[in-house]
């Protein structure tokens, strides 16, 4: 259990999945300007990197492993989380709509986030097992949750502000962001 | 942007639509793997390798392909030549192989490579395919080398392992950490910004952080990724 703890404190704050690891930089840059739809990415996320980490476990142990082909895990990865986003989509149109409705639009998106595909890669490389997989996965999406809304909440605050014109639009987010990574730092304390 | 003669399409990838600094496209391996100048050497020509490869064999099977499914072809397709370096990586440069880790394989979602393949090769010939991955490859290169010689200079002191600044420099060990991967980004592309108003160009995609924006994750990347649902949707 302690074990499990260490991993999700790990994944979420210490080395935070965007600020430390610069996974899934594309949706923190792109879809932060609002705290809304920032939740609403961030959520997305969770869910179906937890789904990912799992279902690409799964696999690996069962498939790859037993067949000897693990060479092919970058190929059968990407596969399995497209056509996984794919069916968590058409399920949540046909059953549950309110969550649709939710994170639908943010859902396609997803599957280009190198953070699935990374955290389903890390899970092999660290061997962590089903379990651990799944917590792991959990853990990162969710520090993923936690910059990406601080990002939004500050960029919502620094809108009015007189910015030099040459750092206005994507350098500034970039030294805000940089500075978040600084703050973030301060949890490798945790160790 | 015509692209029908193989040096305009090199010119396009290097300069008018360079991926890091205009399109801002795998912003990713641009700030992950470029701690050094040589770490973001070696991304950027595997990058490279990749894309050249990807936009062969994908514009030499654009009439196989079915349009409803090319997505998921174009993935497999690049997936497959991933692997292939990552194998060769591990086998010939041991070394570059440990530095850039589970970056190499992160390639495959790369946005440059699958955009590139559904905006050029998927539409040109092979030979112009080629040239047009030689130079978007290059333009990513140089922005990923120039990243990693100002964080390598400023948090070490050195390029590419040579001391340049003299002993009593004091490194500033943050520029090689991950803040500093952010900074740098940040000049750099401010200065871009500053030296195209001083032309009096309008900073375009650079200059508004909407576009931007949408560029990266709704043209860009994402807006790929939709119509492989829509694609997936139909069958």
């Amino acid at each position: 259990m302690g074990n499990l703890l260490a991993i999700a404190i790990g994944s979420a704050f210490i080395s935070n999945v965007v600020l430390s690891q610069f996974l899934g930089i594309c949706p923190f840059l792109g879809v932060s300007k609002k705290v809304k739809t920032a939740v609403g990415m961030g959520s997305a996320v969770v869910f179906v990197i937890t789904l990912a980490s799992l279902v690409a476990s799964v696999i690996y142990k069962f498939i790859l492993v037993p067949l000897d082909i693990t060479y092919l895990q970058t190929i059968v990865f990407i596969l399995v989380i497209a056509a996984l986003v794919q069916f968590v989509e058409m399920f949540l149109k046909k059953s549950m709509q309110s969550l649709y409705q939710a994170l639908g639009v943010y859902l396609p998106l997803i599957t280009t986030n190198c953070a699935v595909l990374g955290v389903a890669l890390t899970n092999v490389q660290k061997s962590y097992g089903i379990l651990e997989s799944v917590v792991n996965g959990f853990a990162t999406a969710v520090g993923f949750l936690v910059s990406i809304t601080i990002l939004a909440g500050l960029r919502e605050k620094m809108e009015y502000n007189n910015i030099p014109k040459a750092f206005r639009g994507m350098p500034h987010v970039l030294l805000t962001a940089g500075l978040m990574a600084i703050a973030f730092f301060g949890f490798s304390g945790l160790k | 942007m015509s692209k029908n003669n193989p040096i305009k399409a090199l010119v396009n990838g290097l300069i008018t639509e360079n991926p890091t600094f205009v399109l801002m496209l795998g912003m990713c391996p641009t700030l992950a793997v470029t701690t050094s100048a040589i770490n973001g050497l070696g991304m950027g020509l595997t990058t490279t390798a990749v894309l050249v490869l990807s936009n062969l064999m994908i514009s030499l099977l654009r009439k196989v392909i079915p349009d409803g499914v090319r997505i998921p072809a174009f993935i497999v397709v690049i997936a497959t030549f991933v692997t292939v370096i990552q194998l060769l990586l591990q086998g010939y440069i041991p070394s570059l192989y440990e530095s850039l880790g589970i970056y190499i394989p992160l390639i495959v979602v790369n946005c440059i490579i699958l955009g590139r393949a559904e905006a050029f090769a998927s539409k040109n010939n092979a030979f112009l395919s080629i040239f047009d991955g030689i130079g978007m490859g290059l333009g990513f290169t140089i922005g990923l080398t120039l990243i990693g010689i100002v964080r390598e200079l400023l948090g070490t002191g050195c390029v590419f392992s040579v001391r340049v600044l003299p002993q009593a420099y004091e490194p500033l060990t943050i520029f090689i950490l991950a803040p500093g991967a952010f900074f740098v980004l940040a000049f750099l592309t401010a200065l871009l910004n500053k030296i195209k108003m001083k032309q009096g160009k309008p900073t375009g995609k650079t200059g508004n952080c909407d576009s931007l924006c949408e560029h990266c994750s709704v043209e860009g990347c994402s807006g790929r990724s939709i119509s492989v649902e829509v694609t997936g949707g139909d069958k």
